[in-house]
């Protein structure tokens, strides 16, 4: 506890307790947060292989890594995948969230359907997809027994399709959480809003589209950010889902840093790979954290 | 709780919030028929994988090549529950899931604790007790929580060999505590300084220092928050791949790893049945918490949900 002030005592150990408990917060923030992070972006720069080494080779591992073809799909892959899960995950977990705001009975329970997959791993959700998706058992053997007999659906094993197999995974799996966050902003809209445009006769579509969106402009930038730093980690799905095949067609960036860290033991490179995986981060958030905080400061 | 952080945007309790104002009246309008048709074909679509993992897993083998994955099986078999908990190989061993299992729960069961006493006291002290130069540490902290974990990784299996705790659950065990940390302490930062300063005045008049009104008057009323706290981390650490498959060694395998090893093994003949009975064992622990806790998930989700 902070002493009682009698003469002068040794500043550091006023509020000592909280201090205290505040060393595992310091530790972490200073040697793993800044720490770790501003130590993979040094050795980004070194040639290191099975040990990381201080042997700088300036931009060589980037060099590489933007050369290499199964860095070029995983990017490749990100952007289809972060695009498309963006707008199916804002599209549909907004219509849901209407919907169940339509003062409707049994709400709870269809929540709780809608959020369960949520609370599954990234795992879990790979492996069932895996099943459903399986062109000799799955969805495509099902309706070719039904007689459609040349019907194809085989998304995880074509090389340009794999990742949509992914993304009805991930849509799946996070749409959920999207639909919660979205009910919670369209609950913080004021009823009288509704009314008002009610006795205007503004048609309901148009009071969505034109006064209630962009009312809950806060509620889809927070969520966009949650998707987006979400987005750039995905890497259990694939693991589970497809292992990054067939071949090498379905590669995320996350799984590149993985394999050159763990697997391949070329630090480097995966140094390089996961400071790329920042970068991207940063111009994110940054212009998020900016909007969000610096505006209200000088406000 | 959530007004003083970003989350603001979406207040939590407005989600718990309940349909309200008069019933609408024709119960077979077009309108209705809409919105619940829609909302029950959807329903089905999301149940639909949880159903085929069911089926799948009580089928024998032969049936499984014969029919088809939707259809209800014809004779239910537990046999392939049985295999996944007990003898399904992985390839380095054959004794199936179990021992994924219990390594996971000893992996779980220290690290919410761990993770939400530190964080807790901490989220005290930030709210309470504050000192010269936490408000930085924190906003560190919170910053923090978007970086990849990939540029961290690395660094971190250094600071664990260094410390003898590479490839050991323990090392685990403060991975997760470290990771858990920005958002458990956002969250009971939030919580305290939410609560009436008076209160703490008075016990401070009291003579009450640090410990004593942590105890006796912080951690009793704050109940709610504790149980949001441990929803979300039991969830989380349960379901994590990535720090399992890095920071342990294969013995040692929590289940989601396991799980992948088992299922995506290259080696002897596809067991479908047996890799579905694998996948829902492994998604039943945060299956429970989650149809037990109820509306209390939601709010530790809308509240965590920057973890990602």
């Amino acid at each position: 506890m902070s002493t009682a002030p009698t003469g002068r005592p040794n500043r550091l150990f006023r509020n000592l307790n909280a201090k205290v408990a505040s060393i595992p917060m310091i530790l972490t923030a200073v040697v793993i947060f800044v720490g770790g992070t501003a130590w993979t972006v040094v050795y980004s720069f070194t040639n290191s292989r099975l040990l990381p080494r201080l042997n700088f080779v300036g931009l060589e591992q980037y060099e590489r890594l933007w050369a290499a073809p199964r860095w070029q799909i995983a990017v490749e892959n990100l952007l289809i995948y972060g695009i498309l899960s963006l707008i199916f995950s804002l599209v549909i977990g907004f219509v849901l969230a209407a919907l169940l705001d339509q003062k409707i009975r049994f709400e709870n329970t269809f929540r709780s359907i809608l959020l369960y997959p949520f609370a599954l791993s990234f795992i879990v959700t790979g492996l069932v997809w895996q099943w459903i998706l399986n062109p000799d058992f799955g969805v495509q053997n099902v309706v070719r027994s039904l007689g459609w007999e040349s019907f194809v659906f085989d998304p995880l094993y074509n090389p340009s399709l794999v990742i949509y197999g992914i993304l009805i995974a991930g849509l799946w799996q996070g749409t959920g959480l999207i639909m919660c966050l979205m009910l919670a902003g369209l609950r913080g809209i004021d009823e009288d809003i509704w009314k008002a445009a009610r006795v205007d006769g503004i048609p309901m579509w148009k009071t969505y589209l034109f006064i209630v969106i962009p009312m809950m402009r806060p509620v889809f930038v927070t969520t966009l950010v949650i998707l987006a730093s979400g987005i750039v980690r995905v890497y259990d799905l694939v693991v589970a889902q497809t292992s990054g095949g067939p071949g090498i067609s379905s590669e995320v960036p996350a799984k590149y840093v993985y394999d050159y860290m763990f697997l391949a033991q070329n630090l480097g490179q995966g140094f390089a790979a996961s400071s790329m995986m920042l970068l991207t981060v940063i111009v994110i958030v940054v212009p998020w954290a900016y909007l969000e905080f610096g505006g209200r400061r000088r406000a | 709780m959530h007004d003083r952080v970003a989350l603001s945007a979406i207040p939590a309790a407005r989600i718990e919030a309940g349909p309200q104002g008069p019933k609408p009246r024709h119960a077979f309008s077009r309108r209705n028929i809409f919105i619940y048709g829609t909302l029950i074909v959807v329903s089905l679509y999301y149940l639909l994988p949880l159903y085929v993992m069911v089926v799948t897993s009580l089928k024998g083998m032969p049936e499984i090549r014969l029919g088809n994955i939707f259809a209800p099986p014809m004779e239910i078999t537990f046999e392939p529950w049985a295999k996944a908990w007990a003898t399904a190989c992985t390839g380095l061993n054959c004794d199936g899931l179990s021992r994924g299992f219990w390594n996971s729960v000893r992996i779980t069961v220290p690290s919410v604790i761990i993770s939400i006493v530190i964080a807790s006291v901490n989220g005290y002290a930030l709210a309470n007790w504050r000192f010269k130069g936490a408000d930085v540490f924190f906003t560190i902290l919170i910053v923090g929580a978007f970086i990849p974990y990939q540029v961290m990784i690395y660094p971190i299996v250094i600071v664990l060999r260094e410390i003898g705790l590479y490839g050991s659950l323990s090392g685990l065990v403060i991975v997760h505590s470290i990771f858990g940390m920005p958002i458990l302490t956002l969250l009971f930062r939030n919580y305290f300084a939410s609560m009436p300063e008076e209160l703490f005045k008075a016990a401070r008049v009291d003579g009450a220092g640090f410990w004593g009104i942590y105890f006796r008057i912080m951690l009793p009323m704050s109940l709610p928050i504790f149980v949001v706290a441990i929803i979300l981390q039991i969830t989380g650490i349960w379901n994590d791949f990535l720090f399992g498959v890095i920071y342990t060694r294969p013995e040692s395998y929590p289940m989601t790893v396991q799980l992948n090893n088992i299922v995506n093994s290259m080696q002897g003949v596809k067991e479908y049945n047996v890799n579905m009975a694998a996948t829902i064992l492994t998604g039943l622990v945060p299956l429970f918490v989650y149809f037990v806790s109820g509306k209390l998930f939601v709010r530790g989700i809308a509240a965590g949900a920057v973890k990602g």
